[in-house]
């Protein structure tokens, strides 16, 4: 692998740019596999990459049906925060957060991860109670997190309107201080580049279409539209197609797809600090580095694969958009798209081994899962690797909806980014 | 924005609508008996096909009823709204556009 630094960067400036070598290799399928993960956004390639790095797993490949990070992962709003109520996802979002701290240099590649802080708005009493209980019950778990007035709400983003005439009126936020946003293509060609360097092989264009399991039931292949490809492990890391992969293991899972939305506005100069999230009246925003603004839309009501939505969510979000931060109104949407987001009945990710042995799956990641693809993809690998689940991800079970053991994060912030 | 066909008032928009999720899913008819796997199955796994789903929508800002409705998750066009009570039609998909 050809590395990147300032010097590298020079030499080649003065060469035209010509000899970069690919960033991965593109090759044909092997035969057999010691193990397979079905899904190249972020959390597969990710997954591959911590097997081939930390447990030395690396004749192992990422199968992709389209291209990397054409799914959820290079559709996202890319916020980033562990600012979660429960124990067990502040641990396993907190996780994350410290791994995206490092994961340029680790990678290689500038992943663009950028704490600008993420500031949580309430706009009712009730609002207000529950921002101020997370502040606490974040800060007993180590994790950081402030309450802040209207004034130094405004104080920390100045385009915010905090006039008490509003409808739904700034009357606080939290602030995540450590959180932010980070380039979502990178994080998927960054974890590919330095997997593909450990050995592993990437191969794009490439739809699994069965699952083929041995007389005791244990994963011995999967079906692909490239043939079959033989493995004794097999890692589900599909995202919004998972029900569709694991019903060809004949399982059901507690899973319903809906499209979720974003837009971006034409390019402008810096004009927005930070990130800020506003659950009660449903906006999500935040500055691109190519100037766009990035807003996050609502989820359509009903179970889609269709990767649009209607039109009415985007609007309802522009709505809030507009009267809290009034100076956006004559701003020109750029573009619109979706992605289908698996959302768990707990709002909490699934990070398992499953009933049938050697099928893995790591899924329910809804609409917030982009903030915990570095620790995801960490556990999960331990998970495969060893067959157990790594401590942080011991809860994430697809056995608690059996047992009554729910990471209810639906209640707790009504909405996951 | 979907364009529903209430089987009690006909087509109108999909603000007038509220999803109500997976269709057939039958109450257990002694709740008691039923052990943690098949309570867990009831309340939370779901088919979540890349097709043809059977689902409740009701009416909210109408005539207030529920229905069920047949559409491919794909292109989002519905086949058939049906009463319930009434079976799944076995209705394949139109094309968008039919
Ligand atoms: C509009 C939008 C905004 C969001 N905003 C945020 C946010 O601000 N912060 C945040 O934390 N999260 C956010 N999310 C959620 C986040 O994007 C996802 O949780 C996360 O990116 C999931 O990553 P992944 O790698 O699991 O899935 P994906 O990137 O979707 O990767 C799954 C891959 O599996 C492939 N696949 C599927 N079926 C098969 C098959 N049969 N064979 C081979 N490959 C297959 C797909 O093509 C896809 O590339 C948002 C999501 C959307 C849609
Ligand atoms: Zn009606």
């Amino acid at each position: 692998m050809q590395t990147f630094s300032a010097l590298s960067l020079i030499r080649r400036a003065f060469g035209g740019h010509a000899g970069w070598q690919a960033h991965w290799r593109t090759p044909e399928p092997k035969a057999a596999y010691d193990a397979i993960i079905v899904g190249g956004g972020g959390h597969g390639l990710g997954t591959a990459y911590y097997l081939a790095k930390e447990h030395g797993l690396r004749n192992i490949a990422v199968l992709e049906r389209s291209w990397l990070g054409g799914g959820n992962t290079g559709r996202n709003t890319t916020i980033i925060r562990s600012n979660y109520l429960f124990d067990e996802s502040a641990t396993l979002y907190d996780h994350a957060l410290k791994l995206w701290e490092g994961l340029s240099g680790a990678l290689n590649y500038n992943v663009m991860y950028s704490p600008r802080g993420v500031m949580m708005l309430a706009h009712t009493h009730h609002d207000v109670q529950v921002s101020k209980r997370h502040v606490h019950a974040n800060r007993a778990n180590g994790v950081d997190n402030e309450w802040l007035t209207p004034e130094q709400a405004k104080a920390f983003c100045p385009p915010l309107n905090i006039s008490p005439g509003l409808r739904y009126p700034v009357l606080g936020a939290a602030l995540q201080r450590r959180g932010g946003t980070a380039r979502h293509d990178a994080v998927a060609w960054g974890y590919a580049r330095a997997a593909d360097a450990l050995g592993v092989d990437i191969i794009q264009n490439c739809e699994v279409t069965g699952i083929v399991r041995g007389r005791d039931g244990a994963v011995e292949a999967v079906e692909t539209t490239r043939g079959r490809i033989r493995t004794p492990k097999v890692g589900v890391v599909a995202a919004g197609h998972t029900s569709v992969v694991m019903a060809m293991a004949g399982m059901r899972l507690p899973l319903e797809s809906f499209p979720l939305q974003a837009l971006v506005s034409e390019p402008v100069k810096p004009v927005f600090p930070c990130v800020v999230m506003s659950n009660t009246v449903h906006a999500y925003i935040s500055q691109s580095d190519k100037g766009e603004l990035v807003i996050g839309a609502g989820t359509d009501a009903y179970v889609s694969y269709s990767q649009r939505g209607g039109l009415h969510i985007p609007a309802h979000t522009l709505d809030a958009i507009c009267e809290l931060f009034p100076m956006f109104r004559r701003m020109r949407m750029l573009r619109n798209w979706g992605g289908i987001v698996d959302t768990t009945p707990d709002r909490s990710p699934i990070i398992a081994k499953t009933p049938v042995p050697g099928l893995y799956v790591n899924c329910g990641w809804g609409t917030g899962g982009f903030k915990a693809t570095p620790g995801s993809a960490h556990v999960f690998a331990w998970t495969m690797a060893r067959d157990a689940p790594h401590p942080i991800n011991g809860p994430f079970t697809l056995e608690r909806f059996r047992d009554g053991q729910m990471i209810d994060e639906a209640a707790a912030a009504a909405v996951a980014h | 924005m979907l364009l529903i066909d209430c089987p009690y008032c006909g087509k109108r928009p999909e603000l007038e609508f509220a999803y109500g999720g997976e269709a057939h899913i039958a109450r257990p008819q002694d709740p008691a008996a039923l052990s943690d796997d098949e309570w867990a199955t009831f309340l939370y796994l779901r088919t979540n096909p890349k097709g043809t789903h059977a689902e409740r929508w009701r009416h909210v800002h109408g005539c207030g009823r529920f229905f069920n409705a047949v559409r491919d998750t794909v292109s989002d066009v519905f086949a058939a709204t049906y009463r319930v009570g009434e079976p799944r039609p076995d209705a394949a998909p139109r094309k968008a556009g039919e």
